[in-house]
């Protein structure tokens, strides 16, 4: 054989190497059949408690269908997608813990990948799953009595995506110096209900007292929760008026997402072997 | 391909907390050697497979791997070596052949010429009718041959084995060794292992032993044998300690015990043999006469007896 061949690595790979630690993500995931069963149950299961649920439950008894019931499901449906999102894509980083503790992950490390491409084939597989369970939600939105186009399906898509990376990157901040799942789940609890309950997924922050108000203004979710809500709704009508404008919580969801990936690849880099 | 050595190091030290893990070492690896790093576990093999493999920057001294240092020259370094981790490094929930792209893939390698690597080494290693296995379902010896094939992929100059041969059944393991010897004749690769088990270390070209973070004593295995002299002499008595106090005096020579035995060594020792039994009459129940083997070289260089330390998995970070 050649071995001229093989001296020819020139720098760190990139491309090539993310993009394959991506499809062995989605590879994984499609051979863990009860993986796929709650990766497609999980909305489902949602849409029947938001649009059974919350649909009806501010209905009053004498009308068919009032302002109060619409609004509400029109406001805790994008909710309900950014919770989807946010426990989906973090969750699947347990899945670093588990590469590192059984093994996978040194020949990753030891192998001339530029440490950035690490982590965004771990993002990368981690948004799949997550964008893809929550459009399986949104999907459902007529059924449930709300509109959605096309364009504001695509749109949402995006925002999603964008969302998506940002959490995973947390989780994987999180989870890579952790070497149990356990201690995994327990910060998670500490910090996701929290996170998901402070996002405007819920109650708006207008309505609420001084220093919660300021916790939401500082989470950063709640700009994810507030773009999510506008790719699906559009800018204009009630559900609009509630949080930040859509500018500026996209930008804040991007400069959140990009922060969160070049600081787990620095974690990545600085970490010596277990 | 030049002409570095294949592995150099330089006055490397490596510590955690207050204990010293690597102390001081200097060695150089001739390229196309099948060289064993030999010690017990806490000798600081483990720490020093870290350094090698890029893992891990050493605090001091440098090592230079295939030409690079494997700090400066990290990127240089990792494209030039092969590793089969202790741990196994497959994913198990994807196929034979699945593992083996996805490796290729971290080296820059895909479709035919990703093919064209994979297809020979696969069957070398004896995997063509098991590509489309789940990693899940082979054994523990052909998972290895996969971990082997994996890390010879991208023809690396130095291939790093950490501990090759743990958690193998002994025919496994033997087949193991020869596979090792076998690939440094056909391909031009230096193999670089780590053992505890002397008789993986006595099939190599050359053997480095490793107590205490220091390089107590390097070369062939004659070599190392040739440094003990003559024939190592065991006899076994009801009063151990006394005898030996005793052999020593009359024969003015070193006597250690081993194992509730008498240990010493004697040039022609198939002729002290008879005169050791004669001198102390009914007081010796059983003598054995042997070649030394490496263990005896342990305690020759290293000065104690062969001792199994705390397990390095506890020296993290």
């Amino acid at each position: 054989m050649n071995r001229d061949e093989a001296l020819t690595i020139p720098r760190e790979l990139f491309l090539v190497p993310a993009l394959s630690l991506w499809r062995r993500e989605t590879v994984r995931f499609l051979r863990q059949r009860s993986r796929v069963v709650g990766a497609l149950g999980t909305p489902l299961v949602f849409w029947l408690l938001i649009g059974g649920g919350i649909g009806r439950s501010f209905q009053s008894p004498g009308t068919t269908e009032t302002n109060v019931g619409s609004n509400y499901l029109q406001y805790s449906f994008p909710g309900t997608m950014a919770l989807i999102v946010l426990f989906t894509s973090i969750f699947a980083m347990i899945s670093v813990i588990e590469d590192r503790r059984e093994g996978f992950m040194q020949a990753v490390v030891a192998a001339p990948v530029h440490r950035l491409a690490i982590v965004m084939g771990k993002i990368l597989g981690s948004t799949t799953l997550a964008v893809g369970q929550a459009l399986v939600f949104l999907l459902l939105a007529p059924l449930a009595g709300l509109p959605l186009s096309a364009g504001s399906f695509a749109l949402s898509a995006g925002i999603l995506v964008v969302v998506a990376v940002g959490l995973s990157g947390l989780g994987f901040v999180i989870a890579w110096p952790m070497d149990s799942t356990q201690g995994f789940h327990a910060v998670m609890n500490l910090f996701l209900i929290p996170m998901w309950l402070l996002s405007g997924a819920l109650f708006p922050a207008t309505g609420a007292a001084g220093w919660i108000a300021w916790l939401m203004r500082l989470n950063p979710l709640t700009y994810g929760v507030s773009a999510i809500r506008w790719g699906m709704l559009g800018a204009g009508g009630e559900a609009g008026a509630h949080g930040p404008s859509p500018a500026f919580s996209l930008m804040i969801s991007a400069v959140f997402a990009v922060g969160m990936t070049i600081f787990a690849a620095v974690v990545v880099d600085r970490t010596r072997v277990r | 391909m030049s002409e570095s050595p294949a592995v150099e190091l330089d006055r490397l030290t490596h510590k955690y907390g207050d204990r010293t893990a690597l102390d001081g070492l200097n060695l150089r690896i001739k390229r196309g050697m099948l060289f064993a790093l030999l010690g017990p576990n806490g000798g600081g093999k483990t720490t020093l497979f870290k350094i090698l493999a890029t893992l891990m920057p050493p605090m001091g001294g440098t090592a230079r791997v295939a030409g690079g240092n494997v700090v400066s020259d990290r990127r240089h370094v990792r494209g030039r070596i092969g590793i089969v981790f202790q741990k196994p490094s497959l994913d198990g929930k994807l196929t034979v052949a699945e593992n083996i792209m996805h490796q290729g893939h971290l080296y820059g390698l895909r479709g035919g010429q990703l093919s064209r690597r994979s297809g020979p080494i696969l069957e070398r290693f004896g995997l063509s009718d098991r590509v489309r296995d789940r990693v899940d379902t082979l054994s523990g010896g052909l998972q290895r041959r996969v971990e082997l094939a994996k890390a010879l992929l991208h023809q690396p100059e130095v291939l790093i084995l950490d501990e090759p041969s743990t958690g193998l059944d002994p025919s496994v393991r033997a087949d193991l060794g020869l596979l090792l010897s076998e690939l440094r004749r056909e391909r031009e690769v230096t193999i670089l292992l780590t053992t505890h088990l002397m008789e993986e270390a006595d099939e190599c070209d050359r053997i480095g032993i490793l107590d205490g973070g220091r390089l107590v004593a390097e070369g062939t295995s004659p070599e190392l044998k040739s440094a003990i002299r003559g024939d190592v002499i065991l006899a076994t008595g009801a009063k151990p300690v006394e005898l030996a106090a005793r052999i020593a005096s009359r024969f003015a020579c070193e006597t250690t015990i081993v194992d509730g035995a008498v240990r010493m060594e004697r040039d022609r020792g198939h002729e002290f043999v008879p005169a050791l039994i004669e001198a102390f009459p009914g007081e010796i129940s059983g003598v054995s006469v042997g070649k030394p083997t490496l263990g005896d070289v342990f305690l020759h260089v290293a000065g104690h007896r062969w001792r199994e330390a705390e397990p390095e998995a506890n020296e993290r970070r």
